[in-house]
């Protein structure tokens, strides 16, 4: 059962998480990085910050994750509470 | 033809003989090069020499012949889809199915038996009214049916009546088929090859060089090419060499996890698919029931399994037809799926005017190849990318004209 810990909770199955795809920016004034935020979504080799929130307490936060080897390396609470 | 097969039969010596001629040395230069030694790559290789006379043609492929996601799909072929520019796409490749054994001399065992799609919810049902409007409009077999109907298809279904899941109706589309993957690539790999195509297995794609607008060499680990014109259709792996054309697709990766049990007695001749579980099966010519097709919940581009999946590919399976429950599975595995946000292919035109894209195929790409190739060669011998394709076009997403797809499909949602 593969573990994915909570900032907040501490490790949990990975089945009680929501993924909630790559970390990236938007500005909706600026129409290229609209497209690019809505369509254009990072998808590198290798590891990559992104979005996930444990659905039982509501809990949003950031996992670097590598997207080839599957291996998590590390999960934070977003700094500034999330408005990055 | 059955007395030279006897004859054939009874022959003492047997000569060996291969498919395709060993991989060659690698020449300067090539008119095409196709980057993707798949199904697509070797149709268009196909068409390119057979239909276009065009025969100084490279296929390169980083592993084996058809070994990516050529071999990992599960061989569904139907255009039961939601908008008329796919249907009008997919229908021609559902009919150009019906003849490959013949056009190819090469039995791919296509199978016309029909997909039935059940619906559990009236929602559900709605939108399948709408694919069959749709459907019928563009010519297709397609028609919504009631339970009576659903029963008289597929007598070994559970239709969990007064259940969570009941079975309230489906999508009977008579033209939905399977056929043989490796057949189909192994088809148009021989006859390209006969006809003068090079197809260079081991041969992986390091760098690409551009000069203004059109690509002028493709760097391999077995040397330096240069290209008239390049193809792209890598399959799972298709956002990292475009990147390396300095092209940026609107591709994600997520593995795509399917299954096969050992073979039973036939029992099953119709495609089955549950949006709602998650789950399709059909029996293969073996008998084994193949089980399809689960979308991990997050991008990664590996093919690893993982055991969630597969219990919840059996869990839709055994729901569907319970007595499966004794079953074994047999083999199971998983692809990469190079998924686009609109689940439609992204086929035509680069921002490189010599550089021509077949990718984006997600979880819908096999019963594309016959169609994608033919397409995509005329596109390149023409230079003009034919009406059939431009719904399909990578500048679609920045006009917002985007080809939603994503009710089309039992795999992922």
């Amino acid at each position: 059962m593969k573990l994915l810990t909570c900032p907040i909770n501490g490790a949990r199955n990975i089945t009680e998480f929501e993924y909630l795809g790559p970390v990236r920016n938007t500005d909706d004034g600026d129409q290229e990085r609209l497209i690019a935020h809505l369509f254009f979504a990072p998808n590198p080799l290798g590891v990559m910050p992104e979005w996930w929130r444990h659905t039982p307490s509501n809990t949003v936060f950031v996992a670097e994750r590598h997207t080839q080897t599957d291996a998590i390396i590390k999960t934070y609470l977003p700094p500034g509470g999330g408005d990055d | 033809m059955p007395f030279s097969l006897l004859q054939y039969g009874l022959r003492l010596k047997h000569r060996p003989f291969g498919d395709i001629p060993p991989t060659p040395d690698l020449k300067k230069s090539y008119d095409v090069v196709i980057i993707g030694g798949g199904g697509h790559g070797l149709a268009a290789a196909y068409y390119l020499a057979n239909t276009h006379n065009i025969t100084d043609v490279a296929v390169l492929e980083k592993g084996y012949l058809a070994g990516g996601n050529t071999a990992r799909n599960t061989t569904t072929v139907r255009s039961n889809y939601l908008t008329a520019a796919s249907i009008r796409f997919y229908r021609e490749g559902v009919s150009l199915f019906e003849t490959m054994s013949n056009d190819l001399g090469f039995n791919v065992m296509f199978s016309q038996r029909g997909q039935l799609t059940l619906a559990h919810s009236e929602a559900t049902l709605r939108s399948f009214h709408l694919r069959a409007a749709m459907g019928q409009h563009m010519g297709a077999r397609i028609e919504v049916v009631d339970v009576k109907t659903v029963r008289e298809l597929c007598p070994h279904l559970n239709l969990d009546i007064g259940g969570q899941h009941e079975v309230i109706g489906g999508l009977w589309h008579a033209d939905g088929g399977t056929a043989r993957h490796d057949a189909v690539a192994w088809g148009y790999a021989k006859r390209a090859s006969e006809k003068g195509v090079e197809i260079h297995q081991r041969t992986d794609v390091q760098a690409i060089a551009t000069t203004g607008d059109r690509v002028t060499h493709i760097d391999t680990n077995r040397g330096r090419i240069h290209a008239g014109q390049v193809l792209q259709a890598a399959g799972g792996l298709n956002g990292q060499i475009a990147a390396m054309a300095g092209i940026n697709l609107p591709i994600r990766c997520f593995p795509l996890q399917a299954m096969v049990t050992q073979p039973v007695k036939p029992f099953l001749d119709t495609l089955v698919s549950s949006a709602n579980l998650h789950t399709y099966l059909v029996q293969s010519s073996r008998g084994e029931i193949v089980i399809g097709g689960g979308s991990d919940p997050y991008q990664l581009a590996s093919t690893r399994s993982t055991l969630d999946q597969k219990e919840h590919l059996a869990e839709g399976a055994i729901h569907l037809f319970p007595f499966l429950h004794t079953i074994k599975v047999l083999r199971q595995w998983a692809g990469i799926t190079d998924m686009t946000p609109d689940y439609s292919p992204i086929i035509g035109t680069s921002p490189l005017t010599n550089y021509w894209l077949d990718c984006g195929w997600g979880t819908w790409g096999f019963k594309a190849t016959p169609v994608a190739g033919k397409r995509m060669a005329e596109t390149i011998a023409t230079g003009k990318v034919p009406d059939i394709l431009h719904p399909f076009d990578l500048a679609r997403f920045e006009n917002f004209a985007l080809l939603n797809e994503m009710g089309a499909t039992a795999a992922s949602h």
